[in-house]
């Protein structure tokens, strides 16, 4: 089997949903001319109805898609740009993610919120580079996060047939990655589960989305001289406590690196949460963007406000010396 | 006269308004004696717009409305005693009380619910309509706001796709000429029904304050709407003889005069549909809504409030259950005291 892409493990993904139940639409800008690439041949496959290209309307059809829902179909929505993701806030997080309590249970809204290119790309502006994935794990909503194409596929089709509104943030820095595909290794992965992509005894490294592969260079670099054990939590909401708590109680020292700005950041959080309830042996460190961070339009400036694998390094080698 | 559609005995219209009224004033009461906690928004003097339209309707329509809905809930087939128990909190209620009175759902009469952030049910009408007309049953979705939604965007994002799409939805206006406070003449410029026609629906205005008015109306554009016409759009001017909000009755706002109030209660909906029965059957209509509203009042006070511990509870569909606010709390993992972590520092 050739080398799956992520892009187009998202488009099988899709596809594969599509055919599989008839419920399943989805509906963004540019999405006939599959702008993204997440959509290609989908059209051609499935029609217009179930390839709904929208207006520039972010939050009339965000409501729509939760209309649509409501009455019985399961959409995707896709957006172009992380930043229309805070245009739609209040539509995802105040409207679409409370029918289920606000209802009682009578009703739910299946929703998968699809974020195709999340993060920075170089030269594109304080406007099209951030991370907003924080802000939706605080609220509550379900939040996925893919480091592989595999995962991609996985998490998208848990999404899209989870009974809750799910939102998928597929980072820019994350596209180029590809792999060999066997048949049977497209298969869903349950939301809130995480993977350990390096087994190891002296550090944890949670790291999430494009970041996993920074993390996985670094620990590879370290070889022989620390024994990093990288996680990447592939879901953000609900996180999985119990994953992380397991490689903790072999390490009991912690690094997160994490795209978010840092206050009030996933970062932040993850720390929280393991000195509170895990094994600590030393304090931990976080690796993110600086508070408030805005990554603009020139990479030599924008880099320096990106989390490294330099400073992953120096932080995996303070918590290792803070233990000794 | 609608083809297809039977006109409703003017009885009918009556005992939608008396209900609607009565069970306002009822739910004012529960305010008064602490039942209610939120307060509620009352559409005493709006309820020509609810009856009418509820008339126009059938069960299987589906219908997003807003946070001064209680009349409408009523004209499409709530149960009155599980709709006061949700705004008294109750277990029992149509969304086991936690809609209450501002964001209620019935979707066992097609209530979608009543969004809180003004216009933003207008998409979600929107988007439901266009899955009924796939479905191929002539259902229509109906989206009801006030005269402070035709600023928001996402109502006029809702009016395009609607109309590009020919989705089966009619939009409906209740033009009580305030927004809280703000005046309508001082909040929209143009007209209300010149921004649905901007998009080509078919927009027009009439009188909200007699139900026969509100029914005639409602009827053409319901089933213009299941022929496959498209959307509609209508205004209903109405007005609210209380306040906004049962706040009001404390803290006494005035940006409306008295002579205003006045001249507007002269048109009660209530005497107006109550002169067109005789009065005998007036009166028993009137005892019968007063008998199921006592009966819907004790269900309602009767039944229990959820417990706390169930706070948590339908937050999400797929059953996940957040953690609480403490460590530990509602996390497997730290389910006994000698696995707490502060044992195993150092």
């Amino acid at each position: 089997m050739p080398l799956l892409s992520y892009l187009r493990a998202i488009n099988r993904a899709l596809g594969d949903e599509m055919e599989r139940d008839p419920a399943v639409f989805i509906m963004g800008e540019d999405i006939r001319h599959a702008l993204t690439n997440t959509t290609t041949g989908l059209l051609a496959r499935f029609g217009p109805q179930r390839v709904l290209e929208t207006p520039l309307s972010e939050q009339g059809f965000t409501d729509f898609a939760t209309g649509a829902a409501l009455a019985g179909r399961r959409p995707v929505v896709e957006y172009q740009i992380p930043f229309l993701l805070l245009l739609v806030f209040e539509q995802i997080a105040n409207q679409a993610n409370k029918v289920s309590v606000m209802s009682g249970g009578q009703a739910s809204v299946p929703v998968t919120f699809l974020l195709p290119a999340a993060g920075w790309r170089p030269g594109w502006g304080g406007q099209h580079s951030d991370q907003p994935y924080s802000m939706f794990a605080h609220f509550g909503v379900k939040t996925v996060l893919p480091a592989t194409p595999t995962d991609a596929y996985g998490l998208l089709v848990s999404a899209i047939r989870d009974d809750d509104p799910v939102t998928f943030f597929a980072p820019i820095a994350a596209h180029g990655v590809r792999e060999n595909v066997l048949p049977g290794d497209l298969i869903p992965v349950p939301l809130g589960v995480s993977r350990v992509h390096r087994p190891g005894s002296d550090v944890t490294v949670v790291a999430v989305g494009h970041l996993v592969h920074d993390a996985l260079a670094v620990a590879a670099d370290l070889d022989g001289e620390v024994s990093v054990e990288v996680l990447d939590p592939r879901t953000l909401y609900p996180f999985d406590w119990d994953g992380l708590a397991a490689s903790l109680d072999k390490t009991g020292r912690l690094v997160v690196i994490d795209d978010s700005n840092r206050f009030c950041g996933l970062g932040a959080e993850i720390v929280a949460t393991a000195v509170e309830e895990m094994r600590i042996d030393v304090p931990p460190i976080r690796v993110t963007r600086p508070d408030g961070a805005v990554v603009g339009c020139l990479p030599e400036l924008d880099l320096a406000l990106q989390p490294s694998r330099e400073q992953l390094a120096t932080a995996i080698r303070a918590v290792i010396k803070g233990g000794c | 006269m609608i083809a297809g559609l039977a006109q409703p005995l003017p009885e009918d219209l009556y005992r939608t308004i008396r209900l609607i009224r009565r069970f306002e004033e009822r739910a004012i009461d529960l305010v008064r004696s602490g039942d209610i906690v939120s307060g509620i928004h009352p559409c005493i003097g709006q309820e020509a717009v609810a009856a009418g339209i509820g008339a126009a309707l059938r069960r299987d329509d589906m219908m997003m409305a807003h946070h001064r809905s209680h009349g409408h809930m009523l004209a499409k087939g709530t149960d009155p005693g599980r709709l006061l128990a949700e705004m008294a909190g109750r277990a029992t209620g149509v969304a086991r009380g936690r809609g209450g009175s501002f964001h209620p759902s019935d979707f066992s009469v097609g209530v979608l619910g009543c969004s809180g952030t003004v216009g933003h049910g207008a998409p979600v009408a929107a988007g439901a309509g266009w899955v009924l007309a796939q479905e191929g049953a002539r259902r229509v979705a109906i989206g009801i706001f006030g005269d402070g939604a035709v600023n928001q965007g996402a109502l006029l994002e809702s009016f395009n796709m609607a109309a590009l799409w020919h989705v089966p939805v009619v939009f409906v206006c209740e033009n009580n000429l305030y927004a809280t406070t703000l005046p309508v003449e001082t909040a929209v410029a143009g007209s209300i029904t010149a921004r649905a026609a901007a998009f080509g629906i078919p927009a027009s205005s009439h009188d909200g304050m007699d139900p026969e008015v509100v029914f005639e109306a409602t009827a053409a554009a319901v089933t213009q709407a299941r022929d496959g016409g498209g959307p509609a759009f209508l205004e209903f001017t109405c007005y609210r003889f209380e306040g906004h909000h049962t706040f009001e009755l404390k803290a006494g706002l005035r940006y409306r005069e008295a002579d205003e109030v006045a001249r507007w209660r002269a048109r009660d909906p209530m005497e107006l549909a109550g002169s067109r029965i005789p009065a005998g059957r007036r009166q028993q209509i009137d005892e019968q809504v007063e008998a199921d509203l006592d009966a819907a009042v004790r269900f309602a006070l009767e039944s229990p409030k959820p417990e706390p511990d169930e706070a948590l509870d339908y937050l999400f569909s797929s059953g996940l259950r957040p953690r609480g606010g403490m460590p530990g709390s509602r996390h497997g993992r730290l389910g006994t005291s000698q696995e707490h972590p502060a044992g195993r520092k150092g």
